[in-house]
């Protein structure tokens, strides 16, 4: 063992680390979230430990798979992008007769298509293995589902477009971004039971009203139709939002000629 | 007596093109005309300009002022127009790797709306002498292989304008020649307008009809291969090519002196 190359190697990392604050972010970031989304869990089950708790574990696996969904579509918008760059192909899109809408549309295409296997499949293995039918929120589902994927593809196109802004430095945002969102919008937990302050932010994002419309529904069998109206009008609203990000980025990488640099790196 | 236009129909053309990168001159007010029919070189030592201007006539790049136009259209404003017409291969891009040889050509033959794909493919990867490739990986084909692949993926859509970035970048002498017999045959038979970069001279003597040597975002000289070394103090065209490298003209300074007197 030699200490020298040990820490020459170290310094190689450190440096790394150094000219990449993505990174550095991330070390932080990921902890903070298990933190707050566990933490919100744990005050959830404190003030619900009652006879009635047995119904309510099942409320974690309806978030899970709800919470996949759009995760899944944000991985199709953000993960087919990254695919053209990986390949070095980006740049034969680019030059080819593909419009920015087009090229989008196809990834929202990806996102739904992996929706469809994720949900197949652990629809089968919630049913089987925990005996939760998720099928139990009958029609509701198509309304939670479009929702959630309607989110998921606003931000692959957010993710997408700081992927393009920040180059490959920024890769683990792909992952990362729905991750942002997870503590505030109440996947696995009641907006009441969050922080006071967090609270009002949680009502700012859709899936928030289609997690808690999904307790709603698992509880009651039904739920506010409010809560699926203002989850679509937010939807529509953060989709603009990201289609316009995703342009002007675009058109800026274009301006500042980072475009090429990145589709060939 | 200057030259007489070129009949032929413009089908690139370049209008006092700068473009600049934190305040330097990448490019600087370019101008050049491609011909239907014509191959032109773009020439010039690394950072002479000519990746930046193939990536502002390819709309990557936006330029910060000048004109562009293709089949008489001004570029931004008929990108996907153009793109329908115009084609581009290069050494530093790739078609996806975890994919077979015929899927990709399939996605681009899509793409460009190619009628009779299966039919057009077969046909190009013959005249590429690449037929067996078709049910190979596109990642586990040699540099030789991947190029002759690029280049029947730039052929698909029967391009009247085809941007060719170093073409036989890394490929040994042997194919390099394949690819440029090709290249020329395809391009004599369409009569396709090419603009072509290379660092090797021996590729721009057999294929280009006119050349354009850059240095720092300016044009130096331009016209046929054998002209330009006609017009120098040099001896050949790799000759020719480090001497702009390195002063940034093409003739010696007493030769200069010479002709003034």
């Amino acid at each position: 063992m030699n200490f020298r190359i040990i820490s020459a190697l170290v310094m190689r990392y450190l440096f790394l680390y150094a000219r990449s604050p993505m990174r550095l972010v991330e070390l932080a970031f990921w902890p903070v979230v298990d933190l707050v989304v566990w933490g919100n869990v744990t005050v959830f089950i404190q003030k619900n430990t009652n006879p009635e708790f047995g119904s309510y574990v099942l409320f974690f696996l309806g978030g899970m798979i709800l919470w996949d969904i759009m995760f899944r579509a944000q991985q199709g918008v953000a993960i087919s992008f990254l695919e053209d760059v990986w390949t070095r192909n980006l740049l034969n899109i680019f030059v080819a007769p593909v419009r920015s809408s087009e090229y989008i549309s196809a990834t929202f295409i990806v996102g739904m298509l992996r929706i469809l296997i994720t949900a197949v499949v652990l629809s089968f293995i919630s049913w089987f293995g925990y005996a939760f039918n998720i099928f139990q929120l009958s029609w509701w589902l198509i309304p939670f589902f479009l929702n959630l994927m309607l989110f998921g593809w606003s931000l692959g196109m957010i993710s997408t477009a700081l992927i393009l802004r920040w180059g490959l430095a920024a890769e683990s945002l792909a992952w990362a971004i729905p991750f942002f969102f997870q503590p505030v919008v109440a996947v696995f937990y009641r907006v009441e039971d969050m922080p006071a302050w967090s609270r009002p932010i949680a009502w700012c994002f859709p899936p928030t009203y289609i997690f808690e419309g999904m307790r709603d529904v698992m509880k009651s069998g039904t739920m506010k139709w409010d809560y699926l109206w203002y989850s679509a009008g937010l939807n529509v609203l953060y989709l603009a939002l990201a289609g316009w990000l995703f342009l002007w980025v675009l058109n800026l990488t274009r301006k500042r000629g980072l475009l090429t640099k990145f589709a060939t790196q | 007596m200057p030259p007489s236009p070129d009949p032929r129909e413009v089908i690139l053309e370049a209008r006092d093109l700068t473009r600049e990168f934190d305040g330097v001159k990448a490019l600087d007010s370019f101008s050049f005309k491609l011909h239907r029919g014509e191959v032109l070189g773009l020439l010039g030592a690394n950072g002479a300009g000519k990746t930046t201007a193939m990536n502002c006539l390819l709309g990557l790049t936006l330029p910060t002022s000048g004109e562009l136009n293709a089949f008489g259209l001004p570029l931004q404003a008929n990108r996907i127009s153009i793109l329908q017409r115009s084609n581009f291969s290069s050494a530093y891009t790739a078609l996806p790797g975890n994919l077979l040889v015929w899927q990709n050509l399939s996605v681009f033959a899509r793409i460009y709306g190619v009628p009779n794909p299966k039919k057009k493919i077969a046909e190009l990867m013959e005249l590429l002498e690449i037929s067996h490739l078709s049910k190979r990986v596109t990642g586990q084909l040699s540099a030789g292989e991947s190029t002759r692949v690029n280049l029947v993926k730039a052929f698909l859509n029967d391009p009247e304008l085809l941007m060719l970035d170093e073409p036989t970048a890394s490929l040994d002498p042997d194919i390099a020649d394949k690819v440029r017999k090709v290249v020329r045959k395809v391009q004599r038979e369409r009569n396709i307008a090419i603009l072509y970069t290379s660092h090797n001279m021996r590729d721009i003597e057999e294929v280009c009809d006119r050349v354009i040597f850059l240095h720092k975002g300016k044009i130096v000289c331009e016209g046929t291969p054998a002209d330009i070394v006609a017009q120098s103090s040099s001896d050949n065209l790799e000759d020719v090519f480090i001497k702009i490298a390195r002063d940034g003209e093409l003739l010696d300074e007493p030769k200069k002196e010479e002709s003034a007197l």
